[in-house]
């Protein structure tokens, strides 16, 4: 047999993104990736924590935030972790069309989720004068904040590329596992989220 | 009889696929109810004490949705993605922590 018959079996076996030794390592490393993430985020939260009242006669957290559009983000992003795990429900099922459809779903709602936070920023900057250089509550607010943002803008470039190269290639045990590590960092994304939107936007009009 | 038999695995698995579909449908439902309820509790006018340990809580219950149903952790063969993730968990409660007594001393 050659690779490309390995690659491409008849039937899809059960978990078509640990079927070989690549996806296997991809999953495992992925995953401790994901760990070191953590510690990222926790030291963004950590330091957010730490100077959220330092703000240098600047807005404060009560005068900037507005629920309604974090409630709205937050619906968005909490949705496409669903259409997410559909597509991924699809992929098992060896169903290449419409993992296509629920990924581009997916990206069509992270979008939206990018565009609430560019508008956001934009009112902050233009509305209040709030930037990156207020105050220290501005840098940190920024940086754990759009740390996010680009994780969302890589997450969605990460999928289109996914989308894109494989188009015409349908599903195979070579890219299964590349789609699924992607999911997981989505999945991982909106476990971030939970946290900003409780910890810097409800605990920051409390 | 063997042919016969793949069939019915197939059956199976796409079956236990299907049930686990609805699982993680009945998972976003509660995290949405979850979200909600914390938006609720902090435009009411209870106290700022007593709400903010509900939606920490509120938050670490949705991330453990996400983390064992939609990232499939209570999947056979995460133990190893387990040890790896929780050991950045208790890094970053260290690093929390260490951070706030850093400052608030």
């Amino acid at each position: 047999m050659s690779d490309h018959d390995i690659l491409n079996p008849k039937e899809m076996p059960h978990d078509p993104e640990k079927a070989t030794l690549e996806g296997k390592n991809k999953f495992i490393g992925f995953w401790f990736f994901l760990g070191g993430e953590t510690v990222l985020f926790a030291s963004l939260f950590g330091t957010y924590l730490a100077l959220r009242n330092s703000t240098n006669n600047g807005p404060s957290s009560e005068d900037l935030f507005g629920l309604g559009l974090v409630f709205i983000m937050t619906m968005l992003l909490l949705t496409s972790s669903l259409t997410s795990v559909y597509a991924m429900y699809h992929m098992k099922n060896n169903d290449f069309k419409k993992m296509q459809v629920w990924l581009g779903i997916t990206v069509a709602l992270g979008l939206a989720f990018l565009g609430c936070e560019i508008y956001e920023f934009y009112h902050y900057i233009h509305g209040y004068e709030f930037t990156f250089r207020s105050s220290a509550f501005g840098s940190a607010f920024y940086t754990l904040v759009g740390f996010h943002g680009g994780h969302v803008v890589f997450g969605l470039l990460w999928f289109i590329a996914l989308m894109i190269r494989n188009a015409k290639r349908g599903l195979n045990l070579y890219n299964a596992p590349k789609y699924y590590i992607a999911s997981l960092y989505w999945h991982f994304i909106d476990v971030v989220w939970v946290f900003i939107f409780t910890v810097v936007y409800l605990m920051g009009v409390l | 009889m063997t042919e016969n038999n793949t069939t019915d695995q197939l059956d199976y698995h796409k079956q236990k696929k299907k049930e686990e579909m609805k699982q993680q449908v009945i998972t976003f439902v509660l995290m949405i109810v979850f979200t909600i309820i914390a938006f609720a509790m902090v435009q009411s006018d209870l106290d700022a004490l007593f709400v903010i340990p509900i939606i920490l809580v509120l938050a670490a219950i949705q991330v453990g949705f996400q983390l064992y149903y939609f990232m499939h952790m209570s999947h056979k063969g995460h133990e190893l993605p387990a040890l790896m993730f929780y050991g950045g968990v208790f890094t970053a409660f260290l690093c929390i922590i260490a951070l706030a007594v850093l400052v608030w001393w």
